[in-house]
């Protein structure tokens, strides 16, 4: 993509699913803004592509650990809306400390004093 | 993947367009809020967006079931394949489907008939005791009916049993009320407690009291049929009166619709004892009656057995001059009631099997035909890299659509034809419970799936198989390369042929035996006799002079009709049934000692013309005389068969039988009868033996007679008149069984005339199916060589060589299957020797028969081809691939 830095779209497996389960946490969000958040909050190292942004929402929402309905985005469009559900919340604490352990693990391989923050 | 998003996929992708335009927008919205045009956005946003189709696609995927999208995209495919050809597709799927009718049907008959146990409570521990006599060199299975007598003492001195209850077949006549016909009724008796051994709860009502079931006693039962057609179906009928035989009887209850035993006949319910004399019920000789018994938990059947055994052989001893067995025979109640079709319905059930088999067989010869018209894309897509299941799983979907389609058919079939099984077969106790359900469907399943594999598997691995490679290299030329092919499909045929023998001789057996049966000679005229039955109500014809008076009446009106021959009354008549027996000594002869066998005989009363009115001869002496009809003379008229027996190298006439009384004579005990006469030997029933009998005159006639009328023209006709006459003597007294003769006789034949039919039927059907497959495969071969056949033309050969070259190829796995299924027919049918009458299993009619229509149905099959193929131009010949 001309004129951006490349960002660092190759994500670690699984980890886009936590990413947007996290994102969830602070509120009801359409696909848009949940792409929109990630990205800002990584000061744009990830970007969310829709290709893998909307059939992971879907894989969530068949495991339950999302709900869906329609609503009206901030800009008054109609929006399809993301909840997390408290199945959801549960794998996300899972994920996460999961992912603590992993990143600690990796940390400690790579020499970095007390595992990577 | 869920399935609940399968099969909202469609909507569920809408959705996730309109999720995506959002996105868009949003996205577009966010650019133009950080100061772009509109069109560099919106430009901008696209490229973000990326392609939308492909998300959709993947999403789509992710929702999809793999294996039944192939599935569906193979069931599609095979059925565009099939549609291409019409014909073969229409055969295919016919064949299976009278296949699967026939599987069907007589699975659901068998289900309901054998497998099914009887709604009763806990039925695998009720048995029906039968007396048994081991001596008399009887069969092992010789079952004798109990008498009334022999069961109390069963009841009162064994434990084994938790009850026993007793059932005896009865008649009576339902006087009408207000402007109804009077009816004649079939009924039975039974023991009070016979409802509650059997677990049975009467629909309203209530059944038999302990105190109901004693002489004199008025309750009646009444059946569900009667209940709804004669008294439509108010249960107020409980506790009114009715009138049988004249005389008041309070309806007490009424039984549940699916009562139906001991057969659906019976109209309604007496208790036991309510029209017993105390003389039938203490007597030893009465054995009319059946035996019901339910095992006590924790007792085995033996040890109940030998304990009502011992008693019973207590009872012989203590009666040596009454037909006591020494022993007891137990069957299960299941057996009991369908013991006379088990053995026609396992021969129809292995004639299906060999038909399900044959259309398999053919179904896959067609489908192997139709793989070597495929062989060269096969070929060409296998060394395209298509994997070898993807191909055997589109042709496995070919023969799943014909065989669906076959079962659906099947299906279809055999809901009609169960229906018109089910009616022919109403007599049977359990033919109400013959119907398709759930357990019939899924058993049509599994021979769905059972026939797909059979049909289709074989040709689909053999198209595919690792010698199918060679094929793209060979096929150009001689069509060497389905060598293994061919002989699959020879292999298929000959298999066919063979199974289409046993199935022939089978029928051909039964069939002759049938036609052996139809023609037996009954010993007596057959030919324009009416007979039909009434049965004068005690109450009414209270005395002996009124019931002669009547009789005498009646035959003397029916004799003036004219164009009537001779009338006569007797018990019963030939070839109507077995009715019962007696046993007797001779007077003349030495005593015998008490362990030895009495001899017996079928009883039957006549009148003095019944004789000569249905043409039986008379061997030596005289008829009864007129004035011996009503008084006490005790003269008998015996058949040839019993002075055969009992009287060899003698002259009977003069000796005297040693018999039990006539039980409304006055006279109870043995008295002896002087015999006057010998007659000609008469059957009881077409297939059976002629017995030794007895003829008694018949005396004031109670109980139920039959009326044989011998007429100049067609018999039926005279049934109105006659009729006429009955009740210009008596309005009230009903007639039942207005039948001919022939109808009488046919009567007994019905189950070795449907058998018969059947067996045929299907025999006909495989024989099609042989000829047709026959035909088919050699048709493909001859297509197969037409390049063969083209050299060989043009190098000299001349037509009637190649006829020759084609039909010995077809020839040779006919003849291989005719071989072979001789061979097996010869021990096939042994099994079903004791069904056959006057038939050997080896007979040489029915296998030269077989033999020539196979044999020339094969020629026929083999020549249509063979001639086609000498036909040939030969250039063009040469010029087709």
């Amino acid at each position: 993509m001309p004129g951006k830095t490349q960002p660092q779209s190759e994500m670690l497996k699984g980890t886009l699913d936590m990413m947007i389960l996290r994102t969830l946490v602070g509120g009801d969000a359409h696909g848009h803004t949940i792409a929109k958040v990630i990205e800002h909050t990584s000061e744009n190292l990830l970007e969310v592509e829709q290709g893998s942004l909307y059939p992971a929402l879907h894989r969530l929402e068949d495991r339950k650990w999302v709900s869906s309905y329609w609503g009206a985005s901030e800009n008054n469009r109609k929006a399809k809306f993301y909840r997390l559900t408290a199945e959801g919340r549960k794998q996300l604490v899972r994920e996460t400390s999961r992912w603590r352990q992993m990143t600690r693990a990796i940390g400690l391989v790579m020499g970095e004093e007390g595992g990577a923050q | 993947m869920s399935w609940l998003r399968f099969f909202r996929r469609k909507r569920k992708d809408a959705e996730l367009q309109d999720e995506l335009d959002s996105f868009l927008s949003e996205e577009i919205a966010g650019n133009v809020a950080r100061g772009m045009s509109p069109g560099e956005a919106r430009r901008r946003a696209r490229v973000k967006l990326g392609n939308s189709q492909q998300v959709r696609e993947s999403l789509w995927m992710q929702n999809s079931p793999m294996p039944l999208t192939h599935l569906f995209r193979d069931l599609k495919y095979a059925f565009r394949t099939l549609r291409r050809t019409p014909g073969f597709s229409v055969i295919a799927i016919v064949v299976m489907a009278l296949c699967m009718g026939a599987a069907i049907s007589l699975f659901t008959i068998v289900r309901s008939v054998l497998l099914r146990p009887l709604p009763f409570r806990d039925p695998a521990r009720l048995v029906v005791v039968y007396e048994h006599r081991r001596a008399n060199g009887a069969a092992a299975d010789s079952r004798t009916q109990v008498a009334p007598a022999d069961f109390y003492d069963w009841r009162a001195k064994t434990h084994g049993f938790e009850d026993m209850a007793i059932i005896r077949y009865a008649g009576y006549n339902l006087t009408g009320e207000r402007n109804e016909l009077p009816e004649s009724v079939r009924a039975a008796t039974g023991s009070w407690n016979l409802f509650q051994l059997l677990g049975v709860k009467p629909a309203f009502g209530r059944a038999f009291s302990e105190q109901e079931d004693r002489p004199g006693s008025t309750a009646v039962m009444l059946s569900w049929s009667v209940f709804e057609r004669r008294f439509a179906g108010d249960p107020a009928i409980v506790g009114r009166q009715i009138h049988l035989d004249g005389r008041p009887a309070t309806v007490v209850g009424v039984l549940p619709s699916w009562f139906a035993y001991p057969d659906a006949g019976i109209q309604l319910w007496r208790p036991y004892q309510a029209d017993a004399t105390p003389e039938f019920l203490q007597h030893h000789d009465f054995h009319q009656s059946l035996v019901i018994a339910r095992l006590r938990p924790g007792v085995s059947l033996a040890s109940a057995l030998e304990e009502v055994g011992a008693v019973q052989y207590q009872l012989h001893l203590q009666y040596p001059h009454d037909p006591v067995a020494e022993d007891v025979v137990p069957r299960s109640l299941n057996e009991d009631l369908a013991g006379n079709v088990k053995k026609p319905l396992n021969l129809m059930m292995s004639a299906v099997g060999c038909m399900l088999l044959i259309g398999c067989l053919n179904v896959s010869n067609l489908l192997v035909a139709r793989g070597a018209a495929r062989q060269k894309e096969v070929a060409i897509r296998s060394a395209l890299g298509a994997r070898r299941g993807t191909l055997i799983r589109e042709q496995l979907a070919e023969s799943v659509l014909i065989c669906a389609a076959g079962c659906m058919g099947g299906i279809a079939l055999s809901v009609a034809a169960t229906r018109s099984l089910a009616h022919a077969w109403k007599d049977l106790p359990t033919a109400q419970g013959i119907y398709i359900d759930g357990t019939v469907i899924g058993f049509a399943c599994l021979l769905m799936i059972t026939a797909t594999l059979i049909a289709g598997l074989l040709p689909a691995l053999s198209t595919t198989g690792k010698a199918m490679m060679n094929a793209l290299q060979a096929s150009a030329r001689t069509g060497a390369s389905s060598v293994s092919r061919t002989v699959l499909r020879k292999t298929l045929l000959t298999t066919e042929i063979g199974i289409t023998v046993v199935l022939l001789v089978s029928a051909g057996l039964l069939l002759k035996s049938f036609l052996r049966l139809r023609s037996t000679d009954v010993g007596c005229i057959t030919q324009n006799m009416l007979t039909l039955s009434y049965s004068l109500p005690e109450k009414k014809y209270d005395t002996p002079e009124k019931r002669n008076a009547f009789n005498e009446a009646l035959l003397e009106r029916v004799r003036n009709i004219p164009g009537v021959h001779a009338a006569a009354l007797g018990n019963t008549l030939p070839g109507a049934g077995y009715w019962g027996d007696f046993i007797f000594t001779v007077k003349e002869h030495p005593p015998v000692n008490a362990s030895a066998n009495l001899p017996e005989a079928l009883t039957r009363w006549a009148d003095p013309g019944y004789f000569s009115a249905l043409g039986i001869p008379l061997v030596r002496g005289r008829f009864f005389t007129d004035d011996e009809r009503g008084d006490r003379s005790y003269k008998v008229i015996v058949n040839s068969q019993l002075v055969r027996k009992y009287f060899p190298g003698e002259d009977p006439i003069g000796r005297h039988l040693h018999v039990p009384a006539h039980p409304h004579d006055g006279a109870p005990g043995i008295v002896d009868y002087e015999i006057v006469g010998v007659v000609g030997d008469t059957l009881y029933q077409v297939g059976k033996e002629p017995k030794a009998a007895m003829y008694f005159p018949m005396l004031e006639g109670t109980g139920s007679q039959m009326l044989a009328v011998h007429t100049t023209s067609a018999p039926l006709q005279f049934s109105i008149p006659i009729q006429r006459q009955i009740a210009a003597l008596d309005p009230e007294l009903p007639v039942s069984d207005v039948r001919t003769m022939d109808e009488v006789i046919g009567a007994s034949l019905v189950n070795a005339s449907l058998s018969a039919r059947l067996v045929l039927i299907f025999a006909v059907l495989s024989l099609l199916l042989a000829a047709v497959g026959l035909y088919g495969v050699l048709s493909y071969l001859a297509t197969q060589r037409t390049t063969e056949l083209g050299i060989r033309m043009a190098l000299g050969a001349q037509r009637d060589q190649l006829l020759r070259l084609m039909l010995g190829d077809g020839m040779r796995p006919a003849l291989l299957g005719l071989g072979l299924g001789l061979a097996v027919s010869f021990v096939a049918t042994r099994l079903f020797e004791s069904m056959l009458f006057g038939t050997k299993p080896l007979d040489p009619v029915v296998i030269s028969c077989v033999v020539g229509t196979l044999f020339a149905v094969a020629v026929l099959a083999c020549l249509a081809p063979a001639w086609r193929a000498s036909r040939l131009d030969p250039m063009q010949a040469l010029r087709t691939d």
